[in-house]
C-alpha cells in the first residue's frame, strides 16, 4: 500500500467534504487552480469547479465573508496562508464568529486552517503557533493533530459541527508524517489521545511537539523511566479528565509546547492539575514552551528557540529527579 | 404609445411616489418617536448602557430598508433606527433589546443596537467598524453558491468608518465578486468627535468608488424624495447584475454620538447650514405642501406611534428580568463539545 503524509490527508479531507457535502466551499489566497501555498488544495478547483476559490489579500474579509455564508447556510474552509497572518482576520474570528452562536442562538460554522508552526529559515512571521490566542476567546473549537488520521477524519469534523473551528495544521509535519492508509474510523474531537502509555510521568502535549515527546519516551524507556505521553489532539475543548487521570497514574507532569511560554496551553494544563488535581502530584508540574522571542531564522537559532527532543529529556530527566 | 397611457404612467409613478413617501415618513415618525423614548429612558436610569441615536439620518435610513425587499440582507448601523422599522423590525423587538429582555431577539445577552434575526437576513452589529460589510459580501455569496439570485444586501456605515481596513477590504471583495451590495455611507462631518479633515484626505467619498471598481452615488441625506430615488437606483442596479453600489448622503447627527455625549464638538455653522435641517421636519412641509397628507392626520399618526411605543415600553417592563440561575452560560453550539468545555 502507498503512503499517505499529513498534507495529503489534509487535502483527502477537504476533497471528502467538498464531494460529500455540497455546502462546503474553500476560499482563501492561492487555493485555487494554483492548489495553494502548500498545495492543500491542489487540483481540487478542478475537481469542484466554482467552490475552491481564490481570494484577494484580505484576511479580514475571507473571515467575514465565511461568516456571512455560514450563518446563510454554508460550509466554508477558511484556508489562511500563515497561521501567522490569520491575526490579520483577528477581529472577525474572535469578535464576530465566535460571539456569533453565544449572541443570537445561530450557528456559525466555518473552518480556518492554519498552517503553524515553525519550519527550518521561517523566521518571525511564517512561523508561529498561536492556538493559544484563539482558545482564549469562547465560542471557538481549536483543534491541533499530530497524526496524518487525525489530520485528516478531525479536519473532516470541524466541518461538520456547527461552531467556528481553528484548524492548526503542522506545516513541519506536512510532508515528514506518512501513514499507511488514511483511518476509517476515528475519535471524536474534545478527547485527548495516549500516544504512548507510562508509568513514570506523564509529558502533556500536542501537535508536531507528540512526535518529539515519543522521541524522549523512547529514550527514556532506555534509562529505566517510562513516560506516559498525552496528545490533546484539542485544545480547546481541553480533555482534562485525560489529563488527570494520567497524572494520577504517574505522579508526575512535564507540560511541553512549541507556542510562547506567558500564558497559554501549557499554562492551562499545569493550572487545571495544580488546582483540580494537586493530591495527584508526587512534585511541582513542570512546563516546558519556546523562548518569550519572535522565531528566528537561522537554524541554529531556530532549533534552539522551541522544545527539541533533547530539551524536553533534560526537562524529563530534570523532573523524575525531583 | 398612447397619449393615454403615458399620463396613465404618469399617474401611477406619482400614485406609487405618494404611497411610499408616506409609508417613508409614518416609519421616520415612529423611528424618531422611538428614540425620544429611549431617550427618556435613558435619563431616568432605566436602560444599562449606552444610548445610540438616528436622529437627522431617518431620511436616508428607512430609504434603505424601503429599497430592500423580503430576503434580501440588511445589516444596519447605530443610526438606522428607521431602516431596521423599514426592513421589518417590531418596536417590541427594538425595546425588548434595549431593556434587556430575555424574550428579545438577543436575549439579553447583547443590547442596544446589537439586535437582528440572522435568519431573516436582518444581522446584529458588532461594534468594530466595517466589519458587517464582508458578512454581508458573504451572505450574498451564499445566495449565488445557491443559485438564488433577484437579491441584494446593504450595510450603513458612517465617514469614520471609510477609513477602517475592513471597509477597504469589504469593498475590494465585493468588487472583485461583483456582489449586488449597497453600502450607505453617512457623512455626517464627525466621528464621534473627530471632524473629517482629520479621517480622510480624499475631495469626495464617493471617489473611492472608482477605486474599488463599483458604481457611486451622491445623495442630500436630508431629502427624504432624493434618498428614497437614490437607494431604489441604487437597489434596481445591484439586482439587476450592475455590482456592488456606493451611496454617500451627506447630513448632520442632530444628537450626540450616543446620549452620553452633548455634541458641543459640533460647528455651530453646520447646524445652521442646509445639512443641519431635519429631515423629518423637511418631509413633513413637502407633505403638507404637497396636499398628500394633512395636519389632522399628522396628529392622528402621532398619537398612534405613541401608543405603540408606550404599549411595547410597559409589556416590556412587566416582563421577567434574566436570571443568571437560567442562563446555559455555553458559547458552543456543538452540545457534546459544550460538556467537556464546562470547568
Amino acid at each position: 500500500m502507498t503512503s499517505i503524509t499529513y498534507l495529503e490527508a489534509i487535502r483527502a479531507a477537504q476533497a471528502k467534504a467538498l464531494a460529500d457535502d455540497p455546502r462546503v466551499f474553500i476560499y482563501g489566497q492561492d487555493v485555487g487552480a494554483f492548489g495553494g501555498a502548500f498545495k492543500a488544495t491542489k487540483g481540487l478547483a478542478q475537481l469542484f469547479p466554482g467552490r475552491v476559490l481564490d481570494s484577494p489579500i484580505s484576511e479580514d474579509a475571507m473571515v467575514g465573508s465565511a461568516i456571512g455564508a455560514a450563518i446563510d447556510g454554508m460550509r466554508p474552509i477558511i484556508e489562511m496562508q500563515f497561521a501567522d497572518f490569520s491575526v490579520v482576520g483577528f477581529n472577525q474570528i474572535v469578535n464576530h464568529a465566535a460571539a456569533f452562536f453565544w449572541r443570537t442562538n445561530v450557528p456559525c460554522p466555518i473552518t480556518i486552517r492554519l498552517p503553524a508552526g515553525g519550519t527550518s529559515g521561517g523566521g518571525p512571521f511564517h512561523s508561529q503557533t498561536i492556538e493559544a490566542i484563539y482558545a482564549h476567546y469562547p465560542g471557538l473549537v481549536v483543534m491541533t493533530p499530530a497524526t496524518v488520521e487525525d489530520a485528516y477524519s478531525m479536519l473532516l469534523e470541524a466541518v461538520a459541527i456547527d461552531d467556528p473551528v481553528i484548524f492548526c495544521e503542522h506545516k513541519y509535519l506536512y510532508n515528514h508524517l506518512k501513514a499507511a492508509s488514511l483511518p476509517t474510523e476515528a475519535m471524536p474531537a474534545g478527547k485527548a489521545r495516549i500516544a504512548r502509555p507510562g508509568r513514570d510521568m506523564t509529558i502533556v502535549t500536542y501537535s508536531a511537539m507528540v512526535h518529539e515527546a515519543l522521541l524522549v519516551a523512547e529514550q527514556l524507556s532506555a534509562e529505566g523511566t517510562e513516560v506516559e505521553v498525552v496528545d490533546l489532539r484539542t485544545i480547546k475543548p481541553m480533555d482534562t479528565d485525560t489529563i488527570m487521570a494520567s497524572v494520577a497514574r504517574t505522579g508526575r507532569l512535564l507540560a511541553v509546547g512549541e507556542a510562547w511560554p506567558w500564558g497559554g496551553v501549557t499554562a492551562e494544563v499545569v493550572a487545571r492539575v495544580a488546582t483540580e488535581g494537586f493530591g495527584l502530584l508526587d512534585a511541582p508540574p513542570q512546563r516546558l514552551n519556546a523562548k518569550d522571542t519572535p522565531v528566528p531564522y537561522h537554524p541554529n537559532l531556530w532549533s534552539a528557540h522551541r522544545p527539541t527532543a533533547q530539551s524536553i529529556a533534560a526537562a524529563a530527566r530534570n523532573l523524575i529527579r525531583l | 404609445m398612447s397619449p393615454m397611457t403615458a399620463s396613465q404612467q404618469i399617474a401611477d409613478k406619482h400614485n406609487l411616489l405618494r404611497e411610499k413617501s408616506l409609508k417613508a415618513f409614518r416609519i421616520m415618525l415612529l423611528a424618531r418617536m422611538l428614540d425620544d423614548k429611549f431617550s427618556s429612558l435613558y435619563r431616568a436610569g432605566k436602560i444599562h448602557g449606552g444610548v445610540f441615536l438616528g436622529r437627522g439620518q431617518e431620511a436616508l435610513s428607512v430609504s434603505i430598508g424601503l429599497a430592500l425587499r423580503k430576503g434580501d440582507v440588511f445589516a444596519p448601523l447605530i443610526r438606522d433606527g428607521a431602516g431596521r422599522l423599514a426592513f421589518g423590525e417590531t418596536v417590541l423587538e427594538a425595546v425588548r433589546t434595549y431593556l434587556g429582555s430575555p424574550l428579545g431577539p438577543m436575549r439579553a445577552r447583547d443590547g442596544n443596537v446589537h439586535r437582528g434575526r440572522p435568519r431573516d437576513g436582518y444581522l446584529p452589529m458588532i461594534s468594530h467598524l466595517g466589519a458587517m460589510i464582508p458578512v454581508v459580501n458573504g451572505m450574498l455569496m451564499a445566495r449565488r453558491f445557491r443559485g438564488i439570485t433577484d437579491v441584494v444586501g446593504a450595510t450603513c456605515i458612517g465617514d469614520g468608518a471609510t477609513s477602517t481596513g475592513a471597509f477597504h477590504e469589504a469593498l475590494n471583495q465585493a468588487g472583485v465578486e461583483k456582489l449586488p451590495l449597497i453600502v450607505v455611507i453617512a457623512n455626517n462631518f464627525y466621528a464621534y468627535s473627530t471632524p473629517t479633515n482629520r479621517q480622510f484626505a480624499c475631495a469626495s467619498l464617493v471617489d473611492r468608488a472608482i477605486g474599488y471598481g463599483i458604481q457611486g452615488h451622491t445623495v442630500d441625506g436630508t431629502d427624504l424624495f432624493a434618498c428614497l430615488e437614490v437607494t431604489q437606483q441604487a437597489s434596481d442596479a445591484a439586482r439587476a447584475g450592475g455590482g456592488p453600489q456606493m451611496i454617500v448622503a451627506t447630513l448632520l447627527r442632530l444628537c450626540g454620538h450616543g446620549e452620553h455625549d452633548d455634541s458641543s464638538y459640533i460647528d455651530p455653522k453646520l447646524k445652521t447650514s442646509p445639512y443641519g435641517r431635519d429631515c423629518l421636519k423637511v418631509a413633513e412641509d413637502l407633505l403638507l405642501a404637497r396636499e398628500w397628507v394633512d395636519a389632522p392626520t399628522l396628529s392622528e399618526w402621532r398619537m398612534a406611534c405613541t401608543e405603540e411605543i408606550e404599549a411595547a415600553v410597559s409589556k416590556v417592563q412587566r416582563e421577567p428580568l434574566p436570571d443568571p440561575f437560567q442562563e446555559t452560560w455555553i458559547a458552543l453550539a456543538t452540545s457534546k463539545l459544550s460538556e467537556l468545555n464546562q470547568p
